[in-house]
């Protein structure tokens, strides 16, 4: 109650002061009127942005499953992970307020790897950020805005060995992965030697191999491998040498260039202003990972058409695999 | 079809270690068998619960479970076997609980007249079991021992999710590659028929064989 009246008492003071500096410490106000807090931008009629701002809600598709990304926390019910982030920051873009006010505004959908194209063109969603791999097959399909993040195939190890440090030390090496996975057809390409006999149904169970030393290193995308390492943090490491890339994107429907536009601006500010960095630090930073240098957007032009050549300035994906469609990740 | 035929030595290999497997572990399983079948019969009261105790543990838990348990599970308490070997054991362990078991029913189709001969002229229990009840109770338990084999054969199969290479595995892999599992599965149950029909025969043989004319 008292505070109540005291936080009203000083609104009523700074108010009688025309130019005075109102600094406040008191945390409530700053929460709302804090360095943090961003004034609700306006946009052209029209455009996505101002349907969405207008609407009151972001519609943003994105996984339940995939930890450190988007997992659906089986206690608390909430979406936690990097793609969560990423979504809450560009809802804050597009509501202004706080990132944990325009994190309200966002509402959560569960699609599938299978369903993304699918409940883009519905339009069901206004966006989705979902360990989404941009590819030239899915921007036939629908837009991208992006890559945020670059994941790729990793190698985990004992915690304490100190020998594989990249994808060549793995020849003569017993290597895990899971039946029929591209990431087995990519260690046997890039790594011929390595011997890659124990295969299993389950990721985990490649964990619990290495745990009891059958094998000497398990293999996919970092991204599995990150989550794997922080449920047994003391046991295994991530060799943080990736030899495949999958530049996760921002899916839209194909053709809204303003939209799109306006997500890599986004993107790109979030890279200047740390919010990226802070967004990796709390969910994929927590398994131990320093965040990397963000990967730069890629503006390609999209055409109604099946995109033709792939934009040179696509330095990021390199060979942003061909196979990922069927990538578990992806 | 091609798909069989490509793949013939693939399916070879496999086979070659499904019948390793099936081997080693049966004659485990035989061994540890006879061992809890003598227990249960035995005059000691210690021996006869401890055989019990494993019969009634090992063949109400699931052969898979059993497996997980001791590939995955027993790394934690420092018991580390390769792929091989920890499915041979198990699938021994497993198959032994039912071996002991007909076994025993076997014995127990020797009449008590001969055991009683038996000590009446100074055998020890020892001798008794071995010189006079066995042979006659092994004669009467080849054709349940025989499906026991046939069972352990199919068992096999389980090895295949602890990343042994037998035909399974093989199948599975080839499945991954090829995306013709109706065909290569069907490849698969005809390679388990090669397997286990001459093997029914062969017991018969071996019946026959044995069988006191009288």
């Amino acid at each position: 109650m008292s505070r109540t009246r005291a936080v009203l008492l000083s609104m009523l003071l700074c108010l009688g002061l025309i130019a005075g500096a109102c600094a406040s410490d008191d945390p409530e106000v700053e929460g709302t009127n804090g360095p943090d807090a961003q004034e609700a931008p306006e946009f052209a009629e029209d455009t996505t942005m101002a349907a969405i701002q207008q609407r009151g809600t972001l519609n943003v598709g994105t996984k339940f499953d995939q930890n450190l990304f988007g997992l659906k926390n089986p206690i608390t019910g909430n979406i936690e992970g990097f793609d969560v982030e990423i979504a809450k920051i560009i809802a804050q873009a597009i509501f202004g307020g706080t990132i944990e006010d325009a994190g309200e505004k966002v509402e959560f959908t569960e699609t599938v790897s299978a369903v993304r194209e699918a409940e883009i063109q519905k339009g069901s969603v206004d966006m989705i950020v979902a360990t989404y791999t941009i590819n030239d097959t899915r921007k036939g399909l629908v837009d991208f805005a992006g890559p945020y993040f670059v994941a790729g195939q990793d190698i985990m190890v004992a915690k304490d060995n100190d020998t594989i440090k990249s994808v060549t030390d793995l020849n003569g090496k017993k290597v895990c992965s899971v039946q029929g996975s591209t990431s087995l057809k990519n260690v046997q390409e890039q790594a011929p030697q390595a011997d890659v006999s124990i295969s299993f149904e389950r990721y985990t169970d490649c964990a619990d191999a290495l745990k009891a030393g059958r094998v000497d290193a398990v293999t996919t995308d970092n991204v599995i491998l990150l989550g794997l390492v922080k449920d047994n943090p003391d046991d295994f490491k991530v060799v943080e040498n990736t030899f495949t890339s999958e530049p996760y994107g921002i899916g839209i429907t194909k053709g809204d260039q303003a939209f799109r536009d306006f997500l890599n601006d986004t993107l790109e500010e979030a890279y200047e202003n740390g919010s990226w960095e802070e967004a990796f630090d709390s969910t994929v930073g927590q398994a131990g990972v320093e965040a990397p240098e963000p990967p730069a957007v890629d503006r390609y032009s999209s055409t109604g058409e099946a995109s033709p050549a792939p934009d040179p300035s696509a330095s990021t994906s390199p060979d942003a695999s061909p196979s990922a469609s069927a990538s578990p990740t992806t | 079809m091609e798909v069989l035929l490509n793949n013939l030595d693939s399916f070879g290999s496999g086979l070659r270690l499904t019948v390793a497997l099936a081997l080693t572990s049966f004659s485990g399983a035989l061994a540890i068998g006879l061992v809890i079948a003598a227990f249960r019969v035995s005059p000691v009261p210690p021996l006869r619960a401890a055989g019990a105790f494993y019969v009634e543990t090992i063949r109400n838990i699931p052969p898979l479970v059993l497996l997980l348990v001791f590939y995955f599970g027993f790394p934690d308490i420092g018991i580390v076997y390769s792929e091989f070997v920890s499915a041979a054991l198990i699938l021994a362990i497993y198959t032994a609980a039912f071996v002991g078991e007909a076994i025993r029913a076997g014995i127990n189709t020797v009449s008590r007249g001969q055991a009683e001969a038996a000590r009446a002229i100074g055998l020890t229990f020892t001798q008794t079991l071995g010189l006079v009840v066995m042979p006659q109770a092994l004669r009467s338990v080849v054709p349940p021992l025989g499906n026991l084999f046939i069972a352990l054969v199919k068992n096999t199969s389980l090895a295949s999710v602890i990343s042994v290479a037998e035909l399974t595995f093989i199948s599975k892999r080839l499945i991954t590659s090829t995306a013709q599992g109706l065909l290569v599965f069907l490849g698969t149950a005809i390679a388990y028929l090669i397997l286990t029909l001459p093997a029914g025969w062969v017991i018969g043989r071996i019946e026959q064989k044995v069988s006191i004319r009288r």
